[in-house]
């Protein structure tokens, strides 16, 4: 694949992985967060971690849209296609994040619930339309990347003046889940997590910009490189925060130059703004209520709120006891410290939201790196 | 008296209804005029309700394998094929991964009321096709009509008879560490076909599905080494590469190294699962065959694949390995090494 290829180039890789460990201060251990889910999947599939000298340890943030949306949000959404008639459309890994009552919308629409997954928001206008009788629900999740097209259909649907059309709205933003695990008690008092930087997240700073990440640095001397989601991408961003660290610096860097401007694309936050506002506090799965950390519809498109127009109420729901997804979305612990990995929890049977997504941190290690775990005898052919 | 007059059936308008399922004449008039006559060979020809076959005399003696493949799919048209060839070609091929050689087939059809005969007798004569060019008749069925609603268009189970040398044994349970693991040919491209199809998803592509009957590859293979190094043959469809590796290292008891910059790929077909965030080995094939084959023989094997129209592009991916926990792993292009997992529910597409 061209313009793939090139940057999924092993040699190359390893040529970085040994500059990396020939530049590593004696005795000092590295330890850097990849905010991103995409990144996550990237660094286990392409088994990055094996090329990496072992005293630098990559954190999973928790940057997977699918792995952060609590279970209250999917038992709304499983409300409205049960109990309230209507047509519930969404992203397809959004199909398997366990909900209360062993439910999941997969398994609401064994029930007889109408759910469909689409490609894209526009697919779910095009549903709207297509059937005029029915209220056609939207669950709107993801960070920054997946905004700009809901507010767009959201645009759309107010020109076309659609009475059948809502968005149920689970959109994120980073920079306040950095800030607010930047904040935790783990990263700031305990230090049990030591976060010496980040891999700032690919597709979002398309969006966003570098700039947003310019407080990090500043406020909590923390190094950021937005990197690609191509292994090569990881590799060298690793490399840049090393240097960074042994240069006592803290700033700002962008590996991932051929997409990303300080700016980001304004065009695409303009739309976002027009349509979408702050919300005073959104429950993240794992991080509990973030402050200021999600987006509401606007009340100009507020028939278009799936919130307002079904009068939801949100109920939050807590997870499993046993089970760590919190803990490993903050950083604090590994897929592999909980008691429930790979016993009951698995991408086929996932307990916990990590487990669902191949961009969480637990379905991650599970699917493609589990056999580190054990030494496996290998028989020469 | 009069002659019976039955008005043919039009097969220009005419649609699927519940009479065609209800048992009278306008059944018959169904398998007569469109099954019959698209499948007609001396078996079905006896007009019976079951077929009295003949089988063939191979020395030394030989054992029945059986095989019965239910087929659902949509959409039922799609480029390179449609499920009439997909029903014959599927069940031949799990006939023939045994080692064995296809003899018969028997076809039930469940059809939806409101059906258009056209699409019928289009997906009639393709599988009559396909079971002519793989000379395994179609010498028994069935069609029940299900109320609209009720039904996809139409389903169509398959079940295959074949005969196999008394002595050989290929199956799941026979790959040993050491043995070397090869596959016929591109990876995927059916599942992306199919998916380049699907409502909302509709992609322009040159790929067309792969479907195809394989056992005169396998014959080729089986011909060109000592009985014995033909350990274990799987065509990989549903869940792709990566479920059949899975079920081979689970009912063998090995593990698996695959070297992944070997398995041969259509650019294309890696391009769109690339973009649509989905992993091409867990991407069904319905012409592909896995083959693990005993080191000494693995040579010859792949010479006689290569020289097989099925088997041009056919490669050596990867061996097998002494591993308790049955893991297959992946030597990745980029340098690392990574578990290459059963695939959890349907592939559904990543949101980032």
């Amino acid at each position: 694949m061209k313009y793939v290829d090139e940057f999924r180039d092993g040699a190359l890789a390893r040529g970085i992985a040994d500059r990396i460990a020939a530049e590593l201060q004696p005795g000092r251990r590295y330890s850097f967060m990849e905010f991103c889910g995409g990144h996550t999947h990237a660094i286990a599939r392409y088994g990055i971690a094996e090329l990496l000298p072992p005293e630098v340890r990559m954190i999973h943030g928790p940057g997977c849209p699918v792995c952060v949306l609590p279970i209250g949000r999917i038992d709304q959404a499983i409300h409205l296609a049960l109990e309230r008639g209507a047509i519930l459309a969404t992203y397809g890994d959004t199909m398997r994040v366990p909900a209360s009552n062993s439910l999941s919308l997969m398994k609401a629409k064994a029930r007889g619930a109408d759910i469909r997954m689409v490609y894209s928001a526009t697919d779910a206008l095009a549903l709207a339309r297509a059937n005029p009788q029915r209220e056609v629900v939207f669950l709107a999740i993801g960070f920054e990347t997946t905004t700009p097209p809901t507010a767009l259909v959201i645009r759309q649907a107010a020109k076309e003046d659609l009475a059948n059309f809502s968005v149920l709205s689970c959109h994120v933003l980073t920079p306040s889940a950095i800030t607010h695990i930047l904040e935790s008690a783990e990263v700031r008092q305990y230090g049990t997590v030591p976060i010496d930087g980040f891999i700032g997240p690919a597709h979002v700073s398309i969006v966003i910009g570098s700039a947003p990440y310019q407080h990090f640095a500043e406020e909590y001397r923390k190094p950021v490189v937005i990197a690609g989601f191509e292994p090569l991408d990881v590799v060298q961003a690793i490399g840049m925060l090393v240097r960074q660290v042994n240069a006592g610096r803290a700033e700002v860097e962008n590996e991932f130059i051929r997409a990303v401007t300080p700016e980001g694309n304004v065009a695409a936050q303009a739309v976002v703004s027009e349509v979408f506002e702050l919300r005073e506090r959104f429950e993240w799965r794992g991080l509990g209520e973030v402050p200021y950390s999600a987006l509401k519809i606007r009340p100009a498109y507020a028939r278009f709120d799936a919130e307002r127009r079904f009068a939801l109420d949100y109920r939050p729901v807590p997870d499993h006891k046993q089970c760590e997804c919190g803990a490993i979305l903050r950083g604090v612990k590994r897929p592999t410290d909980c008691k429930l990995f790979g016993t009951v929890c698995t991408p086929d049977n996932p307990m916990g939201s990590c487990m669902v997504s191949s961009e969480g941190a637990c379905a991650a290690h599970y699917s493609y790196g589990r056999f580190r775990d054990i030494p496996v005898v290998s028989v020469p052919a | 008296m009069k002659k019976d007059y039955l008005r043919p059936l039009d097969f220009k308008q005419g649609r699927v209804d519940m009479n065609h399922g209800a048992g009278g004449r306008a059944g018959l008039q169904l398998v007569e005029e469109l099954f019959a006559r698209a499948f007609d060979n001396p078996a079905l020809r006896q007009g019976n309700d079951g077929a009295v076959l003949d089988l063939p005399n191979i020395p030394g003696g030989h054992r029945l394998v059986m095989a019965t493949d239910a087929h659902v799919i949509s959409p039922l048209f799609f480029p390179g094929g449609d499920i009439g060839c997909l029903a014959v070609h599927g069940t031949v091929n799990d006939v023939a991964m045994l080692g064995a050689t296809p003899l018969y087939l028997a076809a039930s059809f469940i059809l939806e009321e409101g059906f258009p005969l056209a699409d019928l007798k289009r997906i009639v004569e393709s599988m009559a096709t396909a079971s002519r060019e793989a000379g395994v008749p179609i010498v028994t069925g069935d069609t029940k009509v299900v109320e609209r609603g009720k039904g996809d268009g139409v389903f169509i189970s398959t079940t295959g008879i074949g005969a196999v040398p008394v002595g050989r044994d290929i199956g799941g349970a026979n790959a040993r560490p050491g043995d070397v693991v090869l596959v016929s040919g591109t990876l995927g491209d059916h599942g992306v076909a199919i998916l380049s199809l699907r409502e909302s998803l509709e992609f322009e592509t040159t790929i067309t599905s792969d479907t195809a009957a394989l056992h005169t590859l396998v014959a080729a293979m089986l011909a060109a080494v000592p009985e014995g190094s033909l350990r274990t043959l799987r065509d990989p469809t549903r869940g792709g590469l990566a479920t059949t590796l899975n079920e081979i290292a689970r009912q063998s008891g090995v593990g698996l190294l695959l070297d992944e910059a070997a398995i041969p790929m259509q650019p294309q077909v890696e391009a769109a699962c690339e973009l649509l965030g989905l992993d091409p080995l867990t991407i069904a094939n319905e012409g592909k065959l896995v083959a693990v084959v005993a080191p000494e023989a693995a040579g010859a094997v792949l010479a006689a694949m290569r020289d097989h129209p099925l088997g041009r592009q056919a490669a050596r991916i990867g061996t097998v390995q002494a591993d308790e926990h049955h893991f297959v792993q992946m030597a990745t292009r980029f340098g690392g090494r990574r578990v290459v997992d059963w695939l959890s529910g349907e592939p559904l597409p990543r949101i980032c």
